[in-house]
């Protein structure tokens, strides 16, 4: 789960991880009441929106005037930012952060992750700030520095040290990055992160160490021991269809083909999206119905698929073990009751119960097209659409 | 033959008395594993399904357990992993989804120091085709034979040993080794043990997206594995930066898709199928 820059650098401060002062706002009025409150003669607007390249796509604007923060806020939000990480048509603008300035002596880069080869998280960071970290990793590897954290004793002073002797920092600066870096690490533990990411780090001219930007990612699985980041969750940055099956305990990730894929397991889902792809199909989206569900959230998974204007046939491909056949059948027939559906659905089940499911489709009476296995499915689909398989 | 479970293995459910430990402790009952007791903190001296219930996990290896299968809820599964490896038994089989992964990356510490075999979390468990099963896989599409499974993923791995079955063939051992980031036993662990395993003839192996873990146990197949391999890796159409219903499987900064783990497989010498209905089809055109 992703946060906005002002939510994660309110929890920086609640950790003691130095960041500038800053307002939130929502239209041009607050904004530049906010430069007046934060005081000084020069800030920084910044769109929030979930995407990075904010800076590439003019969602960050230097103000020199509180004319200038209400005109650069009047610009961007209500608008759509494009950045290098959205889609073309961009993201919506909601609110605004306006920071106050500062007097930068040196742009870093500082991001802790969980390495999954070591199985560790490991502390980055480099001198090439305000750099995409995948294009240092491309071009300058050994730019990278490198720390792996000890899951029962964290992260210690030397392994920080190192970490702040290789940026080359020097004086008072060295002690305030230890500083830095261990907080930064306990954040990171405590919150159950996935992501910890500050592009750039800056070195003022005071010698402090400052968070300019902040990223952070949750573990989702952890999130059910943080019920304060949970609520930080901003669902107009997420795809409203996934927001809904979400609500209904379904798995499932809008695609930009035509045909709607219902499958339990995530890897079978995903193995049936390709399917339809290799036979020249484009798969609609990921759905995973999961081992344990009900008839209801079948239900619920065709209204969520059928939602998609784009969808022209659904594709259900279930392999029964915990699922068991039946359960799909009836939920099929329940949503055929409640649903009125005019595109081609094609079956296929197998695994626990198929017999039993087989004859519940057949004696419903549903025009429904049924495929022996997955491959058969695949092509039915595409072929139901018109498409050659 | 087989690795590491056999008709032998005596089994405890941890969580037993939960909605799942109880429908598949009766599952795998029903198929002829050895289910001697569960653990329910608490609920030590009463019985269910005719079997004990212990306090801990010692009681359950005094007992004479050796083999252990969690179905613990998430915010106590990883303690659940530590007591088991703390009491000496030989594998745990965490079936678990939703353990937060830096439990999960303690859990991994700890045990590196106990001789306790992890295979999941958040996996279908393990299957000896005849002889036992631990975990939630459907016991009846599996059939004894000499093909070794491994996988990322349940119902693909299902997938996969019935195309197995439906060429009249069978299975060694299938292992679902679970779609976490951070697990227990991984590939090159199973291939590994495949590779020694007399009764094994080949092996397929399927991943999905995220991490690197295809790439280097396709370097182990290349270096070490005689037997022949046959290897798919779901998720080629999946977008990048969305954790697509596994918590492992999400390419994240352009790393760990399909296509490379794919080639990784192909260069090893590993016969890829890019179509997931043909694995049992690829198989069958090797031996």
């Amino acid at each position: 789960m992703n946060i906005h820059e002002y939510q994660a650098k309110d929890l920086f401060r609640q950790y003691g991880v130095k960041t500038l002062n800053g307002v939130i706002a929502s239209n041009p009025d607050e904004a530049a009441k906010a430069c007046k409150d934060l005081g000084g003669k020069i800030w920084v607007v910044k769109a929030q929106v979930h995407a990075g390249g904010r800076g590439k796509g003019g969602g960050i604007v230097l103000c020199r005037s509180a004319d200038e923060v209400f005109e650069a806020a009047s610009n961007l939000i209500g608008k759509n930012l494009v950045t290098p990480q959205t889609t073309s048509e961009g993201v919506e603008v909601r609110k605004i952060y306006v920071e106050e300035g500062c007097n930068i002596s040196r742009e870093l880069y500082l991001g802790i992750i969980l390495d999954r080869e070591k199985e560790l998280p490991v502390i980055m960071a480099s001198t090439e700030g305000g750099v995409e970290i995948e294009e240092v990793a491309h071009k300058n590897p050994e730019k990278i520095l490198k720390v792996y954290a000890n899951p029962i004793t964290g992260i210690g002073d030397w392994q920080a040290r190192e970490i702040a002797f290789g940026l080359g920092l020097e004086g008072k600066q060295i002690k305030n990055c230890i500083s830095f870096i261990k907080k930064l690490y306990q954040l990171f533990v405590d919150l159950d992160c996935s992501i910890v990411e500050i592009n750039p780090l800056v070195v003022n001219t005071d010698n402090e160490i400052i968070a300019l930007d902040a990223k952070i990612n949750f573990d989702s699985s952890g999130l059910f021991r943080h019920n304060e980041i949970e609520e930080l969750r901003d669902t107009n940055e997420e795809e409203p269809l996934e927001t809904r099956a979400n609500e209904v305990g379904l798995n499932y990730i809008k695609l930009d083909g035509e045909i709607g894929c219902m499958v339990n397991g995530a890897g079978l889902a995903m193995a049936t999206m390709d399917i339809i792809k290799l036979h020249g199909g484009e798969p609609a989206n990921f759905l995973d119905v999961g081992g344990g569900a009900n008839a209801k959230q079948v239900t619920e998974g065709f209204k969520v698929i059928l939602s998609d204007p784009e969808v022209k046939a659904i594709f259900v491909n279930i392999f029964g073990g915990i699922m068991r056949c039946d359960f799909i059948a009836e939920g099929i027939i329940e949503a055929a009751k409640e649903i009125d559906m005019k595109i081609p659905l094609i079956v296929r089940l197998a695994g626990t119960n198929v017999k039993l499911g087989k004859k519940m489709l057949s004696e419903s009476g549903l025009d429904l097209i049924t495929a022996d296995d997955m491959d058969d499915g695949a092509k039915k689909a595409i072929r139901s659409i018109g498409g050659n398989a | 033959m087989s690795i590491w479970l056999d008709s032998n293995s005596k089994i405890v459910v941890q969580g037993i008395t939960g909605k799942n430990g109880q429908f598949h402790s009766e599952q795998m009952l029903n198929y002829g594993s050895k289910l001697i007791g569960g653990v329910t903190p608490g609920k030590g001296g009463q019985e269910t399904l005719d079997l004990p219930i212990w306090d801990t996990m010692n009681e359950a290896v005094d007992a004479g357990a050796n083999v252990s299968c969690i179905f613990v809820p998430p915010p106590f599964a990883a303690d659940a992993i530590m007591e088991a490896a703390d009491s000496g038994i030989e594998l745990v089989v965490a079936i678990t989804e939703g353990i937060p992964a830096l439990d999960m990356v303690k859990v991994k510490k700890y045990i590196s120091s106990k001789d306790t075999r992890l295979i999941g979390p958040n996996c279908p468990g393990i299957i000896t085709p005849g002889e036992s099963k631990v975990g939630i896989m459907p016991g009846h599409i599996h059939r004894r034979g000499d093909v070794g499974v491994i996988s990322r993923s349940g119902t693909l791995t299902y997938e996969a040993v019935n195309q197995v079955t439906e060429k009249g063939l069978g299975q060694s051992t299938c292992i679902g080794i679970g779609g976490d980031p951070v697990n227990g036993t991984n590939f090159i662990d199973c291939l590994e043990a495949f590779e020694n395993d007399k009764d094994t003839k080949s092996i397929i192996m399927i991943g999905e997206i995220g991490g690197n873990a295809e790439e280097t146990a396709s370097e182990y197949v290349k270096e070490y594995v005689s037997k022949p391999v046959v290897g798919f890796v779901a998720g080629k159409t999946a977008p990048p930066g969305k954790r697509m219903g596994h918590a492992g499987a999400i390419i994240s900064g352009g790393k760990g898709t399909a296509s490379e783990k794919m080639k990784a497989m192909e260069r090893a010498g590993i016969h890829v199928t890019e179509n997931p209905a043909e694995l049992g089809k690829t198989l069958g055109n090797i031996l």
